[in-house]
């Protein structure tokens, strides 16, 4: 990354990263080599300590996926390896009478498709009006949503529960009770966004309000297509998260197997149906959840990286 | 004490004074939270008492048109050519009457309202084999709470609908033209803009979070339990009682309990968010570091406990731990231990893992924000450090430290009320366990006062202490909010930042 130049007095290091030039005293360099070498190794020591510490769990998890269910044991055994690799348990989940797993799966896909594509607009609507319009009520607005927040979520579900009773949208009609639920309050997320319409130059509105366009259509043809980032970002968030949704998903279909998500299905399996059963049915149940998710997280991860540190450093 | 004085203290003589002076100011910053609250009611009152002032002005100078308005809504709008507005008021007042005086009074709002001091006096009765319901406190509460709030609406539109008219006869008086339907709503989309996007988010909030959380605040001065579960059994009103069950100290109620859980989770709340927040720095730092090869790929391997659904990772580690799982059976087998390590049946430990785990969850995303704003520090400044000859820790402590928390204080705050609502953490890991005689209600000595709500609300269907407890949990937040927020101001100083 750095070139050095041997003269005399003095070293230069030409810094291609920070776009400077520096001096450094040249017997100091030297020592400061060898103390260099010795902190980028250890950090590197640490970094793959590190991998192997977060990565190893998801290993496990697929090689206890593949273990035999016929001739071994489908509950927790006392070794990592499988005896006998196979695909007993995916043919299970994906063939077997008795496994709901596909319809799980397609219940939840479902849920997240439509709260992804209703929560983006809501939140966009939210967001952009809340930074770019001035109107009256704004920070009374901003004011109320901070205190509701600091309300915990759970206390409101029985509430929750009986009203989309009253509406027939519980057990059976759970896949759409959901998706109200979720998508209904959505609107109060709306401080990662905001922030970031808030970097937009105001200027850019103006200059378009004069030349005849209206607010919708500087949002539209202005805004919209400088927010994509913030766009993906916003749909990756509502689509990944009914995904892991366990306890309003279980309050709202109890009992009603065929409409759990998948995460209410497999919680079940591990803690409170016979888990020794189900253990590895589980982590194949789990493999097929995580890899589409975590390709689809990865393949938008830089969108992911805006999204939190733009939204950490406003608060 | 003068400038001079501080400086010459010694650094904690220096904390000491500071943290004097602070809890001193308390009391002041209370009184001016206060005193702005006082403000702001008194604010509203005003308004409220001109309002009124202006409807009966409106009334005695208004013409017919807006007189009869006072009665029909939405007439003068129509009887001045303004069809869409008067449509909107007339069928807003329609629905509002509907609802109001139904023919069947079991669904009219006046039924529920006139229950709602009782909630009820009609018990479920069994006449021979069949049951012959009564009232349902919990609909008379449930539907009293969302007729309030559309009376509240109520008045509110028809207060608009009469200051409309008087605004309407001001016009056309001083000449000018009101706006037709179609300047309206063609201004919906442009003046008017934040009405449309503000309208359906508005309305979702109102029903599922506003209307829910007054619910459940009236539920918390009820008895409203499982020995009092409508429709077979009515609940009725107990004033501060769950408050005093839930916080005193007697043998037979929850205080202690209370306070050994509120502990525990200010504890976790504290790990969770200031352990991760500096390992997942430094683990930022190390990656960042020049000469680091493959900065890419390390992070993209810490992401995946982000991108893998919760309920997987966490459950199968939960799993991990285990008495049977996979850690205790190798380290057995490999003979460092003769019995399984009390992972999740010792309290101690219990806590321990619970932290450590979160770690596991936690460093990556503060890793991901920690690089963000470390590539934001102006390198100069580390520059000059290296010349003045500051080592790389030295560096750390008085460059990127202060440079960090001054742009992530608020962060750090919003992180710390998260975690004290952080449910799916311990839910998943541990389910509150292991329990304990000594803990009442249930709760378990990983419980935080989120899982205890949960376990209270689904496996004891215990109500009114569930919404108590959500209050409590609510006013803590609420509290260490109003602390932190009005000592962040300092943090935020650009002086102090040198």
């Amino acid at each position: 990354m750095s070139k050095k130049h041997e003269v005399p007095e003095v070293d230069i290091v030409i810094d291609e990263e920070a776009g400077v030039i520096r001096e450094v005293k040249p017997e100091k360099t030297r020592s400061k080599k060898g103390h260099e070498r010795r902190v980028n190794t250890s950090i590197y020591v640490i970094l793959i300590l590190m991998s192997i510490i977060w990565l190893a769990p998801f290993f496990f998890l697929v090689f206890q996926s593949f273990r035999s269910y016929a001739t071994e044991s489908g509950g927790m055994v006392d070794y990592l390896l499988p005896k006998q690799w196979s695909l007993d348990n995916y043919k299970w989940l994906l063939e077997s009478q008795e496994s709901n797993f596909l319809r799980w799966y397609g219940n939840t896909l479902i849920i997240a498709i439509f709260s992804a594509a209703i929560q983006t607009i809501m939140v966009l609507s939210v967001s952009y009006a809340l930074s770019r319009l001035r109107f009256r009520g704004r920070k009374l607005i901003m004011n109320v949503v901070l205190v509701l927040g600091m309300f915990p979520g759970f206390l409101t579900m029985i509430t929750l529960y009986f009203l989309l009773k009253q509406l027939g949208l519980t057990q059976t009609g759970a896949i759409p009770g959901l998706i109200l639920i979720y998508v209904a309050s959505s609107g109060m997320g709306y401080y990662i966004s905001k922030g970031f319409f808030d970097t937009i130059p105001k200027s850019l509105d103006e200059s378009a309000r004069i030349d005849g366009a209206t607010r919708f259509q500087v949002f539209k043809k202005i805004i919209m297509p400088l927010a994509k980032p913030i766009v993906i970002y916003t749909i990756l968030m509502a689509f990944m998260a009914p995904w892991g949704d366990y306890v309003f998903a279980s309050y709202v279909a109890f009992g009603s197997e065929p409409n759990y998500n998948v995460a209410v299905g497999l919680y079940r399996w591990v803690n409170v149906a016979d888990y020794q059963g189900y253990f590895t049915r589980f982590c194949a149940g789990g493999v097929l959840v995580a890899v589409p998710i975590t390709a689809l997280f990865l393949a938008l991860q830089k969108y992911y990286v805006e999204g939190v540190t733009g939204g950490a450093v406003k608060g | 004490m003068t400038d001079l004085e501080y400086l010459k203290l010694s650094k904690p003589a220096k904390m000491g004074y500071k943290t004097r002076k602070f809890f001193a100011a308390l009391p002041k910053k209370l009184v001016g939270v206060c005193k702005k609250l006082g403000q702001g009611i008194i604010h509203a009152g005003a308004g409220f008492i001109r309002g009124c002032k202006d409807t009966v002005q409106t009334f005695r100078t208004g013409d017919w048109k807006t007189k009869l308005s006072f009665l029909v809504m939405g007439f003068g709008s129509f009887a001045r050519g303004q069809w869409g507005r008067g449509l909107l008021f007339f069928l807003f007042q329609t629905v509002f009457n509907i609802f109001m005086f139904m023919p069947n009074a079991q669904f009219s709002g006046c039924y529920y309202l006139g229950k709602l001091s009782t909630l009820g006096t009609v018990e479920t009765y069994k006449e021979g084999r069949r049951t012959v319901y009564g009232d349902n406190s919990f609909f008379i509460l449930l539907y009293g709470v969302l007729t309030l709030f559309f009376i509240v609406a109520f008045i509110y539109t028809w207060y608009v609908n009469v200051k409309q008219n008087r605004l309407s006869e001001m016009i056309l008086k001083s000449g000018h033209k009101l706006k037709s339907t179609k300047e309206d709503v063609s201004a919906l989309m442009d003046s008017q803009f934040h009405k449309t996007l503000l309208a359906l988010p508005t309305l979702g909030v109102t029903i599922f979070t506003i209307l829910p959380i007054l619910f459940m605040i009236l539920v918390a001065f009820t008895n409203f339990d499982a020995t009092h579960q409508p429709p077979s059994k009515l609940f009725t009103w107990v004033g501060w009682d769950n408050f005093r069950q839930l916080l005193s100290t007697d043998t037979s109620s929850y205080g202690n309990t209370f306070s050994q859980v509120l502990l525990w989770t200010l504890i976790w709340a504290f790990f969770a968010t200031f352990l991760n927040y500096f390992l997942g720095m430094l683990v930022a730092i190390m990656i960042n570091k020049k000469g680091i090869k493959l900065k890419k790929m390390w992070r993209t391997i810490l992401v995946m406990t982000i991108a893998i659904p919760q309920f997987v990772s966490l459950l199968y580690v939960s799993k991990m731990f285990a008495a049977d799982g996979l850690i205790n059976s190798y380290l057995m087998k490999w003979g460092w231990i003769s019995s399984p390590l009390p992972f999740w049946t010792n309290p101690t430990w219990a806590r321990v893992t619970v932290i450590v785990i979160n770690v596991w969850i936690g460093i990556p995303y503060l890793m991901l924000i920690a690089t963000g704003i470390l590539m934001n520090i102006p390198a100069d400044l580390y520059e000059s450090a290296r010349i003045d000859g500051a080592n790389a820790f030295q560096m750390y402590k008085k460059i990127t430290l202060p440079y960090m928390l001054f742009v992530t204080g608020p962060y750090l705050l919003t992180s710390f009320t998260g975690n004290i609502n952080n449910f799916n953490v311990i839910f998943l890991l541990s389910q509150g366990k292991p329990l304990s005689l000594e803990l009442s209600g249930n709760a378990g000595y990983t419980d935080l006062l989120i899982t205890w709500l949960y376990k209270m609300t689904v496996n004891d269907t215990n109500y009114k202490l569930a919404a108590v407890m959500g209050i409590l949990v609510f006013v803590v937040t609420a509290v260490i909010n109003l602390i932190v927020y009005n000592m962040i101001p300092s943090v935020k100083n650009e002086e102090d930042f040198q």
